[in-house]
């Protein structure tokens, strides 16, 4: 075997390369139907052009889409996360709106704690609901997603409340370095996660009590608390993104905000070579999967694909992601990848054995 | 839960206390369970069921409160439920309405089609149903009493009337995209048909874009960002609600460029926010679709349970404002 034809096998080989084969498709295709797609011009000292925007739009669903990782990483699911960013938008956006100084920082600062430390205390409840009363974590958290809707409305009694501040506006449309504030916030939480995740055991950890909750335990591992943690991680991150959502339109929406979010989120995880059954997952495989599904939204406008068919236009692009990601699909196409797999990961897709009770 | 007695507001604490307790499943029966026991209309009271779309804007809102309002004041007892934009929600809802024997149904149908079977339903169980603001296509118009609300191939007819009324000056092509509403819903068919209709008269006036954006101020924005790096001119921008308008104000300023002056915007609706912007300068025109019919649906309601004879279609009075007409009525606006 040459050496050029082994790294290319290595290179196509790794669980990245699919998701970024897509994504450069689609943005290639993008390109060829309007050359001006990837063109970044400045414009009022700031960054603008399309893929500025697929990143600023992929902000929010990347952040929730981070804490779903870990959720699902110990075998769980997390899908009230849609709700929770409907929830925190709203409460923020209501305090502001209620403030005599919208534009006051510190005003702004408590609000946002104040929608955070509500979010912290949702996902508490979905922790204690599936790490101490043992509820299965679909249904756990089908609860607040149901429930949080109704309790997003409540809060905002029904309305749209618009808000004019700002600093909050900054969160979804600020600028930092050119760039927009979001594309950093983003990219802040998947730093700390990372690092608390692969600079320490945690994640190991994590991924063990998604491998098998009873044998971590055995092992010396408090498996409940590690679950419950990462419902409250998911929930924070979820905070976040609805913060931006509200904060992009400047204006709560107590049925729009976050809705579908989770689905979208669980697809990015999956695409990103994460196991729904738990076990190893991978971070960098889930941003990816974030953009693309907001590449995809962004080519529908772009293309301009009637509504009409913009659905399946979807569904046939994840289709065809799942598809070339699987290995029992790739395997009958002679794509076999033998004998060079990348470093320490095995193939994502079959990492699972058994799923805890 | 079972055979619980409750008035409306603590049922509906019931529901919500249900829902955190005992998940999605149980919230579903807790509805019905108060149903079985909330057939009373023994004390005269006519029992209107409301099956409402959703809050997914300013207008939504409006409306709804038009029609709380307008049940107290008429002394009809009103079940309220919010579909949250599904379709199965209100058929669920319906069908509550009709083992709880209500007196009257209403509903503002999500989308247009695949009411047949539950309307039917109704009719069997001898129940009027009145449509408010948005219609059905059941080829059978004797599922239901009457349709209240606005006409909407008016209300894109109007806008494309006014557009083509000035654009009369312009030389070249004018350049329009379009914000559809929710993909299916009447009010996105039926204004985009009005408007193309209208605008046809003027072959200079294009529709290079067209795309949903849901109605909501998020859908709205994010599409007009894609329209204004795809299209280098846009010369007017018409969008199916205020919401998806004001959405796309933001991108349009972030883009660069002036609304109102640089891109002409033409929306419908004239909720609160839409208005200020109109009065602003930032929108050009709106065709008014009036929320306010809660009255009008409590009279309807009465004289359908009389057993008393209506319209098959009533519409709402609306009418439209241009920026300085806006400023005037601006303050003595109710919503």
């Amino acid at each position: 075997m040459s050496d050029a034809n082994l790294r290319l096998r290595t290179l196509v080989g790794h669980r990245l390369f699919w998701p970024v084969a897509v994504l450069v498709a689609m943005l290639a295709a993008n390109t060829i139907y309007r050359p001006g797609f990837l063109a970044i011009e400045v414009n009022n000292g700031h960054l603008y052009g399309t893929p500025i925007d697929i990143l600023r739009l992929s902000a929010p669903l990347i952040l929730v889409a981070l804490g779903m990782t870990l959720v699902i990483s110990t075998g769980g699911i997390d899908l009230s996360v849609g709700s929770i960013c409907a929830i925190s938008g709203a409460i923020a956006c209501l305090y502001i709106s209620e403030a005599p100084d919208q534009n006051n920082l510190g005003m702004v600062f408590t609000a946002l704690a104040m929608a955070l430390g509500v979010a912290l205390v949702l996902g508490a409840w979905n922790g204690v609901l599936v790490s101490i009363i043992g509820i299965q974590p679909i249904i756990a958290t089908l609860i607040l997603m149901v429930a949080g809707r109704g309790l997003a409305q409540l809060i905002t009694e029904g309305q749209i409340i618009t808000i004019n501040s700002g600093p909050y506006r900054a969160i979804g449309l600020g600028h930092f370095l050119t760039l927009p504030l979001a594309i950093f916030i983003a990219l802040g939480a998947a730093l700390l996660i990372a690092a608390f995740t692969r600079r320490t055991a945690l994640g190991m950890i994590v991924e063990s009590v998604g491998g098998n909750r009873e044998a971590s335990r055995l092992a010396g591992i408090r498996s409940g608390r590690v679950v419950f943690l990462v419902y409250v991680v998911s929930a924070a991150c979820a905070a976040i993104a609805g913060f931006m959502i509200t904060a992009n339109v400047s204006s709560a929406d107590g049925n729009a905000a976050g809705l579908w979010v989770e689905l979208d989120a669980i697809l990015a995880v999956v695409i990103g070579g994460t196991s729904l059954a738990g076990g190893r997952f991978y971070l960098s495989g889930t941003i990816l999967g974030a953009l693309i599904i907001q590449t995809l939204t962004t080519s529908v406008y772009a293309m301009n694909i009637s509504p009409q068919t913009a659905l399946l236009f979807k569904a046939v692009v994840v289709i065809a992601v799942c598809l070339i990601q699987a290995p029992a699909f790739r395997a009958k196409f002679g794509r076999r990848r033998r004998g060079t797999p990348p470093p320490p990961a095995p193939s994502p897709q079959r990492q699972k054995e058994e799923v805890p009770a | 839960m079972r055979n619980m007695r409750t008035s409306l507001a603590p049922r509906r604490a019931v529901a919500v206390i249900a829902a955190v307790l005992l998940a999605g499943t149980v919230a579903a029966c807790g509805n019905s369970d108060t149903g079985g026991g909330g057939e009373a209309t023994d004390d005269g009271k006519i029992v209107l069921g409301f099956s409402q779309v959703g809050a997914e804007s300013g207008w939504r809102t409006a409306n709804t409160n038009s029609i709380k309002e307008a049940a107290t004041e008429a002394g009809i007892e009103l079940r309220f439920d919010d579909a949250q934009q599904k379709q199965e929600n209100q058929i669920k809802a319906i069908r509550n309405y009709i083992q709880q024997k209500v007196d009257v149904i209403a509903f503002s149908p999500v989308v247009e089609s695949g009411w047949d079977t539950v309307l039917k339903e109704a009719k069997d169980a001898d129940i009027p149903v009145i449509l408010t603001d948005r219609a059905v296509d059941s080829a059978d118009t004797s599922l239901y009493k009457t349709f209240l609300g606005s006409d909407f191939v008016k209300e894109g007819r109007l806008s494309g009337e006014w557009l083509v009324e000035n654009s009369k000056a312009a030389t070249g092509d004018v350049n329009i995209v379009e914000l559809q509403g929710t993909t299916g819903s009447a009010p996105a068919n039926d204004r985009k048909k009005g408007f193309a209709e209208a605008i046809a008269a003027d072959p200079k006036l294009k529709v290079i874009a067209s795309q949903s954006g849901d109605f909501t101020r998020a859908g709205g924005k994010q599409v007009m960002e894609q329209f204004l790096k795809a299209h280098p001119k846009i010369d007017v921008l018409f969008a199916h609600n205020d919401d998806m308008g004001l959405g796309a104000l933001e991108a349009i300023t972030a883009a660069g460029k002036e609304p109102g002056k640089d891109i002409t915007i033409i929306t419908i609706d004239a909720v609160k926010d839409g208005m200020q912007a109109l009065a602003d300068g930032k929108f050009n025109f709106i065709a008014e679709c009036s929320p306010l019919l809660g009255p009008q649906l409590m009279d309807l309601a009465k004289k359908v349970h009389a057993g008393e004879e209506v319209p098959a279609r009533i519409e709402t009075e609306e009418t439209t404002f241009t920026q300085e007409q806006a400023k005037e009525a601006l303050p003595n606006r109710k919503y």
